[in-house]
């Protein structure tokens, strides 16, 4: 049961994922990023992660996307049907195709560690998910955390100044 | 006092240093020269006191050696800054500080006015610091030191009026022709280090360590070669064949100089050279039979170019190569005493003849000058009659002239008697003994002949040029005059102190004096001497006699041709135009070496140019950088500005090296 | 986990696409997607992994990716929009004032 909802899921990402590349229109492009990214949250919730699930679609798709539709529709590109929209595409193709090709090598070949970590399914659904990542956000991984703040600020201040006309 | 010897060249070098860094602020001329001249009188008062000193001691305990400081010691090579003292160095010493001081003097007065006056007392001073060197070193390097030394200040010396294209070319020539000279020098010094060392362990370049070991040298062999490089050196020095031709244009310099260093001391040093190593030369029977035929060959074929040149200076300078010759002469039969008896002479009545020119060049350019003429001051042909207007000059010269041609009771008579008697009776050289002697006999008379030559056409006759300039000539200053009259008389009474002991008057107390020093060198001879010395006295005398009638001969033979200005030289010119040409022209021997060795050098030096350092270096250098240059040409396209080359640069690297980790 | 194995093959093929898209379009914002198409394969595996051993040092990292993810979009966002107002183009072919 599980195992056909996981194909058919995949299958719904891997063809959205095909159509980011493939569509002509950006806006059809991000809209298949959308789908993309609810599928991974989806994932995340197979995988017993729901709040990065929640912050999935919140983030990426309600924010990041968000952000792409807008700056799309105000630079008002018109897809310019003469020009070509790709170069160089079957040997983009062989790439892709190699880099998957020594992806799966790997991981057929390699051993991975035996899964004897603290955390079994049954703790973190007793527990909940959101307390074990906030307890271990701020207490082993706080200077990062703090350092992603600074981060978004000076995030936020680049964008600021790029996008003026005068500064 | 022996302890102070190193004050001896150390006073000169302080000479050097003040005039040399000051003496362009010090513009008092006589405050200049004060220092100078008392730097040397300095060195010459610690000499007489050393030469005191030594002469109470028993001949035995006449040797003493000073270590200044312990300088290289490395490996098996120990040399110290130490100085030797014996009965030789004494000789050497005396002459050259007391010869040096008055030249200092007269170069008061000769150089006044001159521009850069400081920098040829301090040149002087350097001179004499390295020639104090050289004869006072204990090992070879002080002396190799001191070699080197003089030939440096000779060059300095003679290219003094370095705005003469002349005098820049002769400086050049001198030294260059030391060089090679310094060159046999050193090969001699290591291959005579090397042997002793190698095959017995003796490691020195000290003297008296050598001379200790001498007895393990073989006859010959190696020796011969080593004793062979070390008369190269001596050619080159003391300007013997071939190495002579730097001698007669070194005239360029200043007179003082050419007194001093080519006339009584710098010259000297090949002799003294052969005199220290005497226990060593004696060992190679085939070098001192050379070296005695080239000193033989010099002084005649130098006396042959000297008749005929009308420069005051150049005869001299050949009259010069010309007595050395007869010195190397003595050495080669080994008679050592005699030729450093004949140097001492020789030193007297040389400088004395120099110094005598000096006054009377000065005074014709004075003379000259003051007429608005522009004749040469130098040449003989201008002068004559000048005995009335100069005659302590006068006087001084004719009695040292008297001393070269060798009449009896002036010192060059007594020394180069004993040269010649030793070239004929020594017991080295068997028959070749004769023709020595015959060179040496017929070399005399030339000197004889173009000596008075010199005087006659100088100083007696009329003045050749207008009376108005005759006016003007007069007798030089004390400064000038009183060291012609010391040298005058010394070149007189000098002699004495070395009277043969068959005249029976006085103890050779000269020979005496140097027997300890060269005794060894008589026992290594005494081993392969052949048929004894004709020791009879009346063939002593019949030789002395015979020198003496020699003399007389070539002094009537220039009496008769130029006494009165008679037209017998023109004659005789035109009676021989092609040998006059030949020898006036000195035997064309400088056109011989431009062929030889001037012109291929020049030639090389222009294929090095032009061929090896533009092609060759500057072709690797600029070779580099247009390789650099190409090969940026090619990666400047990997930085292209645009994004899908970097993407596809970096894609592609990750897939190969992934591929390269994942199918190992 | 028995299913590690699925999860990782997925999001290598998500990964591969997104570079097929970042090599082959000219177009900056369709390259952009295409970068956060791979960010986001690369979360897959992290949570995947962080799954099967138990931990939760994945899922932190995840939360980090995300939050560069977001501020890299917001300047990336703002310099396209800047190189708009000067040349009216967003094809990368056009950035090629450095060209040699």
């Amino acid at each position: 049961m599980e195992t056909l909802f996981f194909v058919i899921v995949s299958l719904v990402a891997i063809v959205s994922a095909i159509l980011v590349v493939t569509c002509r229109n950006p806006i059809n492009s991000a809209l298949s990023l959308i789908l993309t990214f609810f599928c991974l949250a989806t994932y995340y919730v197979m995988l017993d992660a729901p709040f990065m699930a929640a912050v999935q679609v919140m983030i990426y798709a309600g924010a990041i996307m968000v952000l792409i539709v807008f700056t799309i529709m105000l630079l008002n590109i018109r897809v310019n049907a003469s020009k070509s929209q790709t170069h160089k595409v079957l040997l983009g193709l062989l790439i892709g195709f190699f880099t998957l090709l020594n992806t799966a090598v790997i991981v057929f070949k390699s051993r991975v560690a035996l899964p004897n970590g603290p955390l079994t399914g049954d703790i973190i659904k007793q527990q909940g998910h959101t307390e074990l990542i906030g307890r271990e956000l701020f207490t082993t991984f706080l200077l990062p955390f703090e350092i992603t703040s600074i981060l978004l600020l000076v995030a936020i201040i680049g964008a600021v100044i790029l996008a003026k006309k005068k500064i | 006092m022996f302890d102070y010897v190193w004050l001896i060249p150390f006073f000169p070098l302080v000479g050097f240093l003040i005039n040399g860094l000051f003496g362009k602020k010090i513009k008092n001329e006589a405050v200049i020269g004060a220092i100078g001249t008392l730097a040397i009188f300095s060195s010459f008062i610690v000499s007489c006191l050393i030469l005191v000193e030594m002469v109470g001691l028993s001949p035995e305990k006449r040797i003493f050696e000073k270590v200044v400081f312990p300088w290289i010691h490395s490996g098996n090579l120990k040399a110290d800054m130490a100085f030797l003292l014996d009965p030789l160095s004494c000789v050497m010493i005396m002459v050259v500080t007391g010869v040096g001081s008055l030249i200092h003097l007269y170069s008061i007065g000769y150089m006044h006015g001159e521009e850069g006056f400081y920098r040829f007392f301090s040149y002087l001073n350097l001179f004499c610091m390295s020639m104090l060197l050289l004869v006072l070193g204990s090992n070879m390097l002080v002396m190799f030191i001191g070699w080197e030394g003089v030939g440096l200040c000779s060059y300095l010396l003679i290219g003094y009026y370095f705005h003469k294209k002349s005098a820049g070319d002769a400086a050049k020539k001198a030294f260059v022709m030391n060089r090679v000279g310094d060159f046999g020098f050193l090969l001699g010094l290591f291959i005579l280090y090397w042997w002793l060392g190698s095959n017995h362990n003796i490691w020195t370049i000290n003297f008296m360590e050598i001379k200790e070991a001498s007895h393990l040298l073989p006859y010959g062999g190696v020796v011969t070669v080593a004793t062979l490089c070390f008369f190269v050196g001596a050619t080159g020095k003391s300007a013997q064949i071939p190495l002579f031709t730097w001698l007669p244009d070194a005239m360029e310099g200043p007179t003082p100089v050419s007194a001093l260093i080519h006339a009584a001391t710098m010259v000297t040093a090949g002799i003294y050279m052969i005199a220290r190593m005497s226990f060593v030369f004696i060992k190679a029977p085939e070098t001192m039979l050379i070296v005695a035929v080239v000193g033989a060959a010099t002084a005649i074929f130098a006396a042959t170019i000297g008749t005929a040149q009308n420069d005051i200076k150049r005869v001299l300078a050949y009259s010069t190569v010309s007595q050395l010759g007869f010195m190397f002469l003595a050495m080669g039969v080994g008679a050592f005493s005699a030729g450093i008896f004949h140097l001492m002479t020789h030193a007297f009545f040389k400088a004395c003849l120099f110094l005598g020119s000096g006054s009377v060049i000065h005074a014709m350019h004075y003379a000259l000058h003051h007429e608005h003429l522009h004749d040469d001051a130098q040449d003989m042909r201008n002068m004559g009659g000048l005995r009335k207007a100069m005659p302590i000059t006068f006087i001084t010269f004719f009695v040292s002239t008297i001393a070269i041609a060798g009449i009896p009771g002036f010192s060059g008579f007594f020394s180069k008697d004993e040269i010649l008697w030793q070239a004929f009776a020594n017991p080295y050289h068997g028959s070749v003994n004769y023709i020595l002697w015959g060179t040496g006999a017929v070399a005399a008379c030339f000197t004889a002949f173009y000596m008075f030559r010199l005087v006659f056409m100088t100083f007696f006759g009329d003045f050749r040029l207008n009376a108005k300039v005759k006016e003007h000539l007069h007798e030089s200053p004390l400064v000038i005059t009183i060291p012609l009259m010391v040298l005058g008389f010394l070149a007189v009474v000098g002699g004495y102190i070395g009277m043969p002991k068959v005249m029976g008057m006085l103890p050779n107390y000269f020979e005496h004096w140097l027997d300890p020093v060269f005794e060894l060198a008589n026992e290594y001879g005494a081993t392969y001497a052949h048929s004894g010395a004709h020791n009879s006295h009346a063939l002593e005398w019949g030789l002395m006699g015979g020198s003496v009638v020699i003399a007389l001969i070539g002094i009537g033979i220039a009496a008769s041709m130029y006494l009165k200005n008679t037209g017998a030289p023109a004659k005789f010119v035109a009676a021989f135009p092609t040998l006059h040409r030949a020898v006036y022209n000195k035997w064309y021997i400088d056109e011989l070496y431009d062929y030889l060795f001037v012109n291929p050098c020049k030639a090389f030096g222009q294929f090095l140019w032009k061929g090896f350092d533009v092609l060759v270096v500057d072709g690797v250098v600029n070779g580099v950088a247009s390789v650099v240059m190409g090969f940026s040409g090619i990666f400047r396209y990997m930085q292209s500005g645009l994004i899908h080359n970097y993407a596809w640069s970096m894609a592609f690297g990750v897939v190969v090296m992934l591929g390269y980790y994942v199918f190992k | 986990m028995e299913n590690l194995n699925g999860y990782l093959i997925i999001s290598a093929i998500l990964f591969s696409i997104g570079t097929v898209g970042v090599l082959t379009r000219k177009n900056a914002i369709v390259i952009f997607m295409c970068v956060e198409l791979m960010l986001n394969a690369v979360n897959l595996t992290f949570v995947a992994l962080s799954r099967h051993l138990g931990n939760l040092d994945g899922q932190v990292f995840v939360f980090f990716v995300m939050t560069v993810a977001a501020a890299e979009a917001a300047v990336g966002l703002a310099l396209m929009i800047a190189f708009y107002n000067n040349k009216e183009s967003i094809d990368v072919d056009d950035i090629n004032l450095m060209k040699w």
